[in-house]
């Protein structure tokens, strides 16, 4: 039982709020428009970073450094956007994969060590911020059938209002003009041409609005955590494919489903790893959870296979699974 | 040895991971003993013998250890969790050295999912400034280049003619390369096969690998009519799962492919290991083999038949289903060899073919997308910026400088040297 009420836990922590939010700022990028962004990682990496960096190497304040942050995504997204974007779909997933490691190698290597701190990544000396304005009480809270650390408990809480605001802002996006505009060019690109829209505006607005959201949830992903250069891996940006396949690609709510369903899954095959290790089945934690990573790569094949609409999904609106 | 030599072998010196044990659930129980183990090597991945390694806690020596002939040191145990300092020094190890120290710190961290020994990588940046004449290295570094990049090309050329006859981008083709790499590894390696056969053995089974994807998941999804961008995602997903499967059997370290040692050759200012010229040549000769038989084969000429227009390749009589097929075989095998040569390049490991992959990207689409010659080209091009940036930039962002040769072809000449403008739109 203590299995399942823990892995229903992952229902609200800040990592699941975190990555609902990226594969929201995906979502803009390939269920709305229809651009293939296999490299989701690296705006996510450049969120952590660049407010990681700005608060503790520079010194900046915490709202000058989220601004700093965004600005930079939105950077990066036009520099990947304005040499692709009018390349067929296999060059853009290229461009962004290459780019995310890019990123990666580079805050991974010891060149840069003095400000991303290498391999060893940053210690958590940036989220004073979040934890002087906690208003819950000190030490362990009670919430439902589960305990949490009062700052974890208010980082969930801001990052859950901050995905919440976010997928409002889409729900009026994407029902506003512009956003019928970018399902027009997700749907036949030559038609919203011949309707004298600038389709590649259109495509490189939807990239920023997406890659500036992918950077706001890196932000959130390492306010409770430290900042790692493993964890924006190219497996971050697939886990983000399967959690918006899952809860529904191109619906507002989907990536926020998916990314609940995902990692409650994910908890529990960990909780039952464990008890391999226990029974002898595996050696360690570490490699049991490798064996966790084939299922979400077989998820993610069936998914796209048998039912690209996901759960909230409606068939008719994917043209990625048209032929 | 000239001076000029000696230095070469110092770019770097590296003590890599090196777990000798064979991978499998049940053979490594961890030992509760705490210490560091490792391999001594130098730039040219060969290892260094006799060089003196001692942890220390502060100023007392814990322990010591001399490399071996394999270059390998093992100090166990150690007093438990902490912060050592490894020292190296080479002043009395075999090979061509000044007698150079190196010392680096290490810590020991008590946690569930780390083994109490730690395998140890050290690298030295310091080296680099001694005397070495900018050419000397300049040619070491292309000739490495060069042979990166016909490793890349082998690979590469599988990616573009299935590309060219199943019309997608094939992200799950790294996994091929490992494929190759580790059963290489596991022939050579494990069970003592000579080189050359393991290669060979590994290239034949790597064939009957890209076979079994073909019929496992690819035919069946070209059956179901699916697009482009299903089938891109769903070689994602292969790729993970293939990816985590080799990283739950192999374990998460880089080893060498093989024991086997041919010497080194020294040409000039460049020395390099036999093997090296070896597989060079090996990759010239199979990759005039698949140009002859794409350009005059029967079989050949059918697959650029289907890569230039499938319906009419079909209605003129080419068994589209069949030559696809044969190209996922032939695909596979390359990838494998290409995997091998990789191993014995580089070193094995899971993630080996999933960073050759994005080279890969970088060399095909610098020749054009489903060009042959100029994916050669291209993946040349591609091996010689990786090894000859390393000359200015950090040996860890090797790989940027490749990559980054893809973002500028984008944007200067999207559709590559050799390609056509109307396959990029």
């Amino acid at each position: 039982m203590d299995i399942i009420w823990n892995s229903l836990r992952e229902l609200i922590t800040p990592t699941t709020a975190a990555y609902a939010l990226a594969a929201i700022g995906l979502n803009v990028h390939f269920g709305f428009t229809g651009l293939l962004n296999f490299g989701q990682a690296g705006f996510v990496a450049i969120g952590a970073y660049g407010f990681a960096i700005s608060v503790m190497t520079f010194g900046f304040s915490t709202p000058l450094a989220i601004a700093v942050t965004l600005v930079l995504a939105a950077g990066y997204a036009l520099l990947l956007g304005v040499p692709t974007l009018r390349l067929r779909a296999d060059y853009l997933a290229i461009v962004t994969i290459a780019a995310a490691e890019i990123i990666r190698f580079a805050l991974n290597s010891s060149a840069f060590a003095k400000w991303t701190g290498g391999a060893n990544g940053l210690y958590n000396e940036y989220s004073g911020w979040l934890k002087g304005s906690n208003p819950y009480p000190s030490g362990v809270v009670t919430v439902g059938p589960w305990t949490f650390g009062s700052n974890d408990l208010w980082i969930a809480t801001v990052d859950w209002l901050v995905v919440l605001l976010t997928a409002g802002a889409i729900y009026l996006l994407v029902r506003s003009p512009w956003g019928r505009v970018l399902k027009g060019i997700r749907e036949d690109e030559h038609a919203m041409l011949s309707l004298g829209k600038n389709v590649n505006l259109y495509k490189l607005q939807a990239l920023v609005i997406g890659g500036v959201i992918g950077a706001a949830a890196g932000i959130l992903y390492v306010q409770p955590t430290s900042v790692q250069p493993f964890d924006f891996a190219t497996r971050m940006t697939f886990n983000m494919y399967t959690m918006l396949i899952l809860g529904g690609a191109a619906t507002v709510f989907g990536p926020i489903l998916g990314s609940m369903i995902f990692w409650v899954v994910m908890r529990f095959t960990d909780e039952l790893v464990n008890l391999g290790v226990d029974g002898g089945l595996f050696d360690n934690v570490t490699q049991g959870s490798q064996l966790r990573f084939v299922l979400v790569g077989v998820a993610l094949v069936l998914l796209v296979v048998f039912r690209p609409q996901g759960i909230l999904g409606n068939r008719t609106e994917l043209s990625f699974d048209a032929k | 040895m000239t001076p000029s030599k000696a230095i070469r072998w110092l770019l770097a010196v590296l003590a890599l991971a090196c777990v000798l044990a064979l991978p499998s659930p049940a053979a490594a129980a961890p030992a509760d003993e705490w210490g560091f183990r490792g391999l001594l090597r130098d730039g040219e991945k060969q290892p260094v013998s006799g060089a003196a390694v001692q942890v220390k806690d502060g100023d007392t020596v814990v322990g010591s250890d001399t490399t071996d002939d394999k270059g390998r040191w093992e100090i166990i145990p150690v007093p438990g969790p902490g912060t050592y300092t490894l020292t190296i020094d080479t002043t009395a190890a075999s090979g061509h050295f000044a007698g150079d120290e190196y010392e680096v710190d290490k810590e020991l961290v008590e946690s569930p999912t780390t083994l109490p020994v730690l395998n140890v990588v050290v690298s030295t940046t310091e080296s680099s400034q001694q005397v070495a004449s900018f050419t000397d290295r300049l040619a070491q570094r292309a000739v490495s280049g060069f042979n990166l990049g016909l490793l890349i090309a082998i690979a590469a050329i599988g990616l573009s003619l299935v590309f060219g006859t199943s019309r997608f981008t094939n992200f799950a083709h790294g996994e091929s390369v490992t494929f190759g790499g580790l059963t290489g590894f596991v022939l050579a390696h494990v069970l003592g096969l000579p080189l050359l056969l393991a290669a060979a053995v590994a290239t034949v089974l790597g064939g009957f690998f890209g076979y079994a994807q073909d019929v496992a998941f690819w035919r069946p999804l070209r059956r179901r009519g699916v697009s482009l961008i299903t089938l891109m995602i769903a070689s994602i997903g292969i790729s993970m799962a293939i990816r985590s499967l080799m990283q739950f059997s192999f374990g998460s370290a880089s080893r060498g492919m093989t024991e086997e040692s041919w010497g080194t050759v020294t040409l000039g200012p460049v020395v390099m290991p036999a093997t090296s010229y070896a597989g060079m040549g090996i990759s010239i000769v199979v990759l005039a083999g698949v140009g002859l038989w794409l350009k005059h084969g029967r079989i050949g000429k059918a697959t650029r038949a289907i890569a230039g227009n499938t319906a009419l390749a079909a209605t003129s009589g080419v068994a589209v289903d069949k030559i696809t097929r044969i190209v996922w075989v032939l695909a596979g095998a390359l990838a494998a060899l290409s995997g091998v040569l990789l191993g014995v390049f580089n070193q094995v490991s899971f993630d080996m073919g999933f960073n050759l992959l994005l080279l890969m990207f970088a060399g095909v689409i610098l020749g054009g997308l489903g060009t042959s010659f100029g994916t050669l080209a291209g993946s040349i091009v591609v091996g010689l910026c990786t090894e000859i940036l390393v000359l200015w930039i950090p040996a860890d962002m090797k790989y940027v400088g490749g990559l980054a040769v893809l973002v500028i072809v984008l944007l200067v000449r999207p559709q590559g040297i050799f390609g056509r403008r109307e396959r990029i739109g």
